[in-house]
């Protein structure tokens, strides 16, 4: 703030609670100094008078304690424009002094686990309270697409079946965290047309020994060799690099109906998993990393 | 001495009163900060929305996000933590109006973008329920059948423009092509995957 700005708030703050404080002085002076009195102010309506009364004591007392207050704390807090206060308080040296706080005690708990290898924190019960601080991290952070329960939700996959698309080892579940996932399966309802899609969609269900039609599904097979085994692999077991699920398994992210794998593969699929080394620090993937891994590997 | 009788009967002296009283907070408060380069300086590398993100900020002020939603930070570690830097004023800049809130009943959404899928978006404003079973927030089914014309979004560029934001004479020529057969759900959920990100001068790792 400039000096005109700082001087402009200073002298307006002071004039309004001295003006204000002389005007109630001012017109308290021209009053009578009893608590109450006979006099009236001399205007009568429909034989209705009203006493000429000064101000209560407790209110004048309330109005003088006010000013001072407020008075103490310019002095004491920043509000006199570039003025900063004799306690030299402000909102954002309070915020650091918080996380300096916080940085202090949580650090070395950070560091301990920080220190141990993911498979070591879930295997040893006496690393219980990290993987407590990585399920408490997960709800904050993961909980809205996986669920509270890691259980998953449509789109969204269960982090507790040991199914994976990436891979379930420590390093690929920290690698999915930190940098996110981009699934890329490609729509083919234009390139199969419609039948296309009801013959690889028998095929697929197929795989998983799901009810399906065997004329179209050998139909289907020819298509989805020429077409889909490049990511799923010849046998429909998947390619966790490209995140490209095991058809085989019956583990459905969006749905395993007929209805529900025709409009996969009519329309694609392209799940995002954001990327979280921008948002969390390297330790607390860590931690959520050995919670994740926890879920299938107790 | 100034009698309250000479207030009271002369209703022009108090008019007069009145107003160099409550002007006080206001001239004091709020004048310095029309006139402060913390308010009126963008902070460094801000930039402007999108067409299509622009029309997603009108869909959010049509539905009232605003009321159950703020979009300021404040410097308590409690909330750095969950949602990232705190707030500060240069990053409103070239919001007319700002849609700080008052209430959260749902989270702060400063700087939701990034953190969820476009498909995340998109299933929890279909119905919240299918993503977060306990949530209350309402359903925007709606959002999904409406599409953009396209028909005012140059008009309402140009009237930004007229207030300050710079959107280039491209972007408004360009503006109805943007947005024209996009469904509203695109428009808002880009919107929000911007939110949080016009810079990139603070660091939001926790």
């Amino acid at each position: 703030m400039s000096a005109f700005w700082s001087a402009w708030v200073t002298v307006i703050t002071l004039a309004v609670i001295l003006g204000c404080t002389w005007l109630l002085l001012a017109t308290r002076k021209s009053q009578p100094h009893q608590d109450t009195t006979e006099e009236t102010l001399g205007h009568e309506f429909d034989g209705i008078e009203e006493y000429d009364n000064p101000l209560p004591k407790w209110w004048f007392q309330m109005f003088i304690g006010t000013v001072i207050f407020g008075l103490a704390y310019l002095t004491l807090y920043p509000g006199f424009g570039n003025f900063q206060g004799l306690l030299g308080w402000s909102s954002t040296g309070q915020w650091e002094d918080e996380m300096k706080h916080a940085e202090e005690t949580y650090k070395p708990v950070f560091a301990k686990y920080a220190a141990l290898p993911v498979e070591e924190l879930v295997s040893n019960p006496e690393n219980e309270n990290g993987l407590k601080m990585g399920q408490r991290m997960f709800a904050n952070n993961c909980s809205l697409c996986h669920g509270t329960a890691a259980t998953g939700a449509h789109g969204f996959p269960n982090l507790t079946d040991a199914d994976w698309l990436y891979g379930g080892d420590a390093a690929t579940i920290k690698a999915s965290i930190a940098n996110g996932r981009s699934g890329a399966m490609p729509p083919w309802g234009a390139v199969l047309g419609e039948e296309g899609v009801r013959d690889v969609t028998n095929y697929v269900l197929s795989l998983s020994g799901a009810e399906s039609d065997a004329e179209a599904a050998a139909r289907g097979q020819t298509q989805f060799q020429a077409l889909c085994t490049a990511c799923h692999g010849a046998d429909g077991k998947g390619l966790p690099i490209l995140g490209a699920p095991n058809l085989t398994d019956d583990v459905w992210l969006y749905g395993g109906s007929f209805e529900k794998v025709a409009h996969s593969i009519r329309n694609g699929r392209a799940g995002v998993m954001p990327a979280h080394k921008d948002l969390l620090s390297d330790e607390k993937i860590h931690l959520i990393t050995a919670y994740v891994y926890s879920l299938s590997n107790k | 001495m100034i009698k309250h009788e000479t207030i009271e009967k002369n209703i022009g002296l108090m008019i007069l009163l009145i107003i160099i009283v409550i002007s006080g907070g206001g001239l004091a408060e709020i004048v310095p900060l029309f006139f402060s380069s913390s308010t009126t300086k963008p902070i460094e590398g801000l930039r402007t929305y999108t067409p299509l993100e622009f029309e997603g900020r009108d869909i959010y002020i049509r539905e009232g996000c605003n009321t159950c939603h703020s979009q300021m930070i404040r410097p308590f570690r409690a909330e750095t933590e969950r949602y990232g830097h705190f707030s500060t004023a240069n990053e409103h800049v070239y919001e007319y109006p700002f849609l700080w809130g008052s209430k959260r009943t749902g989270p702060d959404l400063a700087r939701v973008g990034g953190r969820y899928s476009d498909d995340w978006h998109r299933a929890h404003l279909y119905n919240p329920r299918d993503v977060v079973p306990e949530s209350k927030m309402p359903s925007y089914p709606w959002l999904f059948e409406n599409k953009l014309s396209g028909k005012d979004t140059a008009k309402k560029l140009t009237a930004q423009q007229t207030l300050g934001v710079p959107f280039t004479d491209e972007t408004i020529a360009g503006a109805a092509e943007a947005v024209q057969g996009k469904y509203e759900i695109d428009a808002l959920v880009a919107y929000l995957q911007a939110l949080g990100k016009m810079h990139t001068q603070y660091n939001n790792k926790r």
